[in-house]
């Protein structure tokens, strides 16, 4: 699974659902895959704003990934300037910058294929088995 | 017409294969009326990427159809899709049904997020959801056996496949609703206030005339605080009932 669909998830315990700290959930004993995929940029711009940043911040350090930038990126920073200043007008393809290929390659290429989803509220632990998160909790079957 | 993504991959002895249910979502999805209604609500200047949540994808066909066909749904491109299913295999499968759809288009490619195992939308964060579309267990059938699920959700250890009654638990969990076929929808309906987004969230819910599709629409009007509940698809017109319809379920604006 992908680390941005955690920006998407939460605790399945209901009650845990007003608590602050059921919010990111907390990645343990991750194995990690890179799979590539086209870096879309009009996308990251515009998710720039539903993202959790500081949430996405701890979570990939707590995977031990390179550290992302403090204060969340805004559109400008996406984009790489251009070698040359007098083609920055025009309809050139813009280029993404350094920042737009680190966020990417958290966001979108790193999986967690195998591992542990920890609610910080209820200790609860949610199994991810090849590359598939399971929510599923004994109270739902019954 | 838009194609129909391929489900060609998945064994359909354990996982719902795509039928008119599925049909009717896709049609209505991409019917001029509710590209017009989403166009509207998610314009491209006035909001985010709208992420779209597909609870039971079952084969995944429909949330394929979505992320194959942003531009034409939603007229742009940067859109997310995640989908939730309680059968492990169907997990799985859609998860490749929705990518290949992806795939097979040069243009018009949308986000794929993934799809995670679960109970209905329980792992969902509160408020996050701008598109929520479900096709539930319908039928008027009696619930299998919860208790089991676990043993039946894998593979049993050291064998290479499920076995014939684990597929009919699966399948059954699948279209068994309970009384009414309506076991499941209203446990889904009393999380659909709790997981939209405040700004525009939007609800489809397909129902079968067992389901008694006016009553459940007039049950959302009563929620008050501005829910609307509309007809926007149908199909199997007998005798002047539809079989199935597809309900839209919104807040109205202001």
């Amino acid at each position: 699974m992908k680390l941005l669909t955690l920006n998407f998830l939460t605790c399945a315990v209901k009650t845990c659902k007003t608590q602050p700290s059921s919010f990111p959930l907390h990645p343990r004993d991750a194995e990690l895959e890179i799979i590539e995929a086209e870096l879309n940029l009009p996308f990251l711009r515009n998710i720039l704003p539903r993202l959790m940043w500081e949430d996405i911040c701890s979570v990939a350090r707590e995977l031990g990934l390179p550290a992302l930038p403090a204060i969340a990126p805004i559109p400008a920073d996406l984009l790489a300037a251009p070698l040359d200043p007098s083609t920055t007008t025009g309809g050139a393809e813009q280029e993404p910058s350094q920042t737009a290929r680190d966020l990417h390659r958290v966001l979108l290429e790193t999986c967690i294929q195998e591992g542990k989803l920890v609610c910080g509220c209820c200790g609860h632990e949610y199994a991810v088995k090849e590359g598939v998160a399971n929510f599923l909790l004994p109270g739902h079957l019954v | 017409m838009l194609p129909t993504p391929s489900t060609s991959h998945i064994c359909f002895d354990r996982v719902y294969e795509p039928a008119e249910d599925s049909y009717l979502l896709l049609d209505t999805l991409s019917s001029s009326s509710e590209t017009a209604f989403l166009r509207d609500r998610f314009h491209e200047t006035s909001s985010t990427p709208p992420l779209v949540l597909e609870v039971g994808v079952g084969s995944g066909v429909v949330l394929a159809f979505v992320a194959a066909n942003p531009g034409t749904i939603f007229g742009r491109h940067d859109v997310l899709t995640l989908g939730t299913d309680i059968n492990s295999f169907a997990c799985k499968a859609a998860a490749q049904t929705v990518r290949h759809a992806i795939k097979e288009r040069e243009d018009d490619r949308s986000v794929f997020l993934d799809v995670v195992n679960g109970d209905l939308a329980s792992a969902i964060r509160p408020n996050s959801i701008d598109v929520f579309v479900f096709n539930p267990p319908y039928v008027p059938a009696e619930l299998p056996d919860l208790s089991c699920h676990d043993r039946h959700n894998t593979i049993p250890h050291g064998k290479k496949a499920t076995s014939f009654e684990q597929d009919s638990y699966l399948l059954e969990l699948s279209y068994a609703g309970g009384e009414d076929g309506m076991v499941v929808t209203n446990r889904m309906l009393e999380q659909i206030p709790e997981i939209l987004s405040g700004e525009g969230g939007v609800a489809y819910v397909l129902l079968c005339a067992q389901n008694k599709p006016e009553v459940v629409k007039q049950r959302i009007r009563d929620w008050g605080g501005g829910w609307m509940a509309e007809t926007v698809g149908s199909s199997g017109k007998k005798a002047g009932w539809e079989k199935l319809v597809v309900v839209r379920i919104w807040k109205s604006a202001g």
